[in-house]
């Protein structure tokens, strides 16, 4: 892994970079959404890119502030290290006053033993595996009026649970969300997110010892939909935790996947796949927390953008702390750009605070369409739209494969398909 | 039988330095079941015939013509040409990620015969013919060209050419970078192509050494965008022994 990692990154981790006075490790890109409210604004505050000077950026990902109390988080202003790249306005105010609306629906499809409940949020299994790491995750966790809870028995073999989120309300509302995988079960959870919402959402996965869990995501959200997501792991010893997170529909869809291992010996897979359009804003921040050692990690996120200011965010944090060793790590985001007038930011961020791992990697690319990609297969006879849509396809099939359902494979195939049958280039 | 006529071509390409022209009038009639061997030295225009005949939009025609059974190859689209019998075997074959070898055979036959092939005969032929050419069976899983060797993705370009079965099939280069071994299965594969279909084939090539396997009809000399010299079989052997160095010093 670690040399398949090095070849493909071709950007070596930074073992005992030297840190740099007013440098973040995110580098000295600033996201011009939120600059209107920057005190020196424009290209002023563009030239001082180095981040924020309000705010003093923590020195790890590991010493960002949780809690489950709101008034911990200052009130945001945007240019935050974890919101600059979010267009506040278009929030919904979730990240202003507690979402007080009614939930959405949730149906749920069970099988294998899967079994689903709702219950108070002073119920044990609540804050067994998350705690608001931001200001928008604690005023919905606050503001929940009760937890659904998925439960996977103990030694369950292929047991699934299919949750619809049918959003039908442009009032903000909270939802909360408990999967519990019971040791050496295994199982695929989907969480399907239809309709159209504000939510503010905090999803819990509880991966007890020795269990095999897949969480499925899928955004396809109707165009006007808000989506807030933490979506938090606590993965314990000799478990597996694959999470796939697909982002089609939504005006604004921010997701905050984490994977943080509690034991030793375990592994977690985040892929993503996302499709942004005209106007949309699709981020994905993500963290994997190598707290353990003799862990893996494998993470890949690819997204294609069309259209005017179709916007997409991927950060990818990886922390390898000082007594996690014989981590195997590695992470990459690509994109590919279909039209003009997009905007992908993509950050990977590894932190490593041990020498001793077998591997750490990462890498991200962002491109555009390859014309002599496109010469290629007109020369053997396909017309230029198949021919794009063949590249685009592959590009993001990657991803799907990664579903291993095949029913739920065809629906996003055919979803892709009519994302690319609206871009007319 | 088809004809592909090449009437006083002038192509000419952009650079920084303003457009410069590479043909400077180049004449070539190929009937299917001849092989034409074009030889001549490095920057004499051979490649930029074979990508002008396959479209590549880095290429400006600026006079001349070029006609398939008298249609005008110019007017159509690089899909078109290929739909219509043309096929470029690519010096520079580009990976295309994502795209499996079997998929891309599939879509392209489909689109060239203008249905979905039998999918019964469909891999059986593929099969043989990767097993002809002595390419992995597990290449077929494989994303097009990606992460072959340049030997490999050569061979893969006469796989296509075998399966798409085209009236013409340039090839540019194909022997450059080929070891003895793989020259021959190469050229076994071209050999067969011409022989079971009746193809045409412009052999475009900078040295001699593919000609003790491919048989020429015809050898074209060019030199600074023309055609200097023509004969038969013969001239290849005269340049073998004798270079282009009497063309150069003419030139």
């Amino acid at each position: 892994m670690s040399e398949t990692a090095t070849a493909m990154s071709g950007e070596k981790a930074r073992i005992g970079a030297p840190s740099i006075a007013g440098f973040t490790e995110e580098g000295e890109n600033l996201s011009p959404v939120n600059e209107t409210s920057s005190p020196i604004g424009g290209d002023a505050a563009k030239a001082h890119s180095h981040g924020p000077a309000a705010s003093v950026p923590q020195a790890s990902r590991g010493e960002r502030p949780t809690s489950y109390d709101v008034e911990d988080f200052p009130a945001l202003t945007g240019r935050e290290e974890d919101w600059r790249f979010t267009p506040l306005k278009r929030l919904g105010a979730l990240h202003k006053q507690a979402p007080t609306g009614a939930a959405p629906a949730v149906a749920a499809d069970l099988s294998g033993g899967a079994t689903v409940e709702t219950a108070g949020m002073d119920d044990a299994r609540v804050r067994s595996a998350g705690v608001p790491e931001d200001r928008v995750s604690a005023l919905a966790w606050n503001a929940a009026a009760e937890a659904t809870i998925v439960t996977v028995p103990a030694g369950a073999e292929g047991a699934a649970a299919t949750l619809t989120i049918k959003g039908d309300s442009a009032e903000a509302a909270a939802q909360h969300l408990v999967v519990v995988a019971e040791p050496n079960s295994s199982a695929v959870v989907v969480l399907d997110h239809v309709g159209s919402a504000v939510l503010s959402q905090n999803v819990e996965i509880d991966v007890q010892e020795g269990a095999r869990l897949t969480v499925i995501s899928l955004q396809e959200w109707e165009d006007t939909a808000i989506h807030a997501s933490s979506q938090q792991a606590r993965i314990a010893k000799d478990a597996y935790f694959r999470h796939v997170t697909v982002s089609f529909g939504g005006d604004l869809v921010r997701m905050t996947p984490s994977a943080r291992f509690a034991g030793p010996g375990a592994e977690a897979e985040m892929y993503g796949l996302y499709f942004a359009d005209a106007g949309q804003h699709l981020e994905h921040r993500l963290l994997v927390d190598h707290a353990q050692p003799n862990c893996k990690s494998d993470v890949l996120y690819k997204g294609a953008l069309q259209g005017e200011n179709a916007h997409t965010v991927w950060v990818g944090d990886v922390l390898i702390r000082k007594n996690a060793e014989g981590t195997d790590s590695y992470e990459a985001n690509r994109n590919l750009v279909l039209t003009d007038g997009t905007r992908s930011d993509s950050v990977p961020n590894l932190e490593i605070e041990t020498g001793q791992i077998e591997g750490a990697g990462h890498a991200s690319t962002t491109g555009r369409f390859n014309d002599e990609h496109l010469f290629y297969l007109m020369a053997r006879g396909i017309d230029e739209k198949t021919a794009r849509r063949l590249v685009v396809r592959g590009f993001l099939n990657e991803i799907l494969q990664k579903i291993e359902d095949p029913q739920l494979e065809e629906r996003l195939n055919e979803t892709v398909e009519s994302e690319l049958a609206a871009t007319e280039v | 039988m088809s004809t592909l006529e090449i009437k006083d071509l002038h192509v000419s390409i952009d650079t920084e330095q303003g457009t410069k022209e590479i043909l400077k009038g180049v004449t070539l009639t190929i009937k299917t079941g001849e092989t034409h061997a074009i030889m001549g030295p490095n920057g004499s225009g051979k490649s930029t015939l074979a990508s002008t005949i396959a479209g590549h939009p880095r290429y400006n025609v600026t006079s001349g013509s070029i006609l398939l059974d008298g249609e005008d190859v110019l007017e159509m689209g690089v899909d078109e040409r290929a739909r219509a019998g043309l096929f470029l075997a690519m010096q520079y074959p580009v990976e295309v990620p994502g795209v499996t070898m079997t998929n891309f055979l599939r879509t392209a036959k489909t689109a060239i015969d203008g249905e979905a092939p039998s999918l019964r005969h469909w891999t059986k032929d593929v099969k043989a013919a990767m097993e002809n050419l002595k390419i992995d069976a597990d290449f077929a899983n494989r994303n097009v060209n990606e992460g072959f060797s340049g030997g490999e993705k050569k061979r893969v370009e006469i796989l296509q050419m075998e399966l798409f079965k085209p009236k013409f099939a340039i090839l540019d280069e194909t022997d450059s970078g080929l070891d003895v071994d793989a020259l021959k299965v190469v050229s076994d594969g071209v050999n067969r192509a011409s022989e079971q279909n009746e193809m045409g084939t412009l052999l475009i090539t900078h040295y001699t050494r593919i000609l003790r396997y491919i048989k020429p009809d015809f050898v074209h000399v060019f030199v600074d965008g023309r055609v200097a010299e023509q004969g038969g079989p013969e001239l290849a052997d005269q340049l073998e022994e004798e270079g282009y160095d009497r063309f150069l010093v003419k030139a």
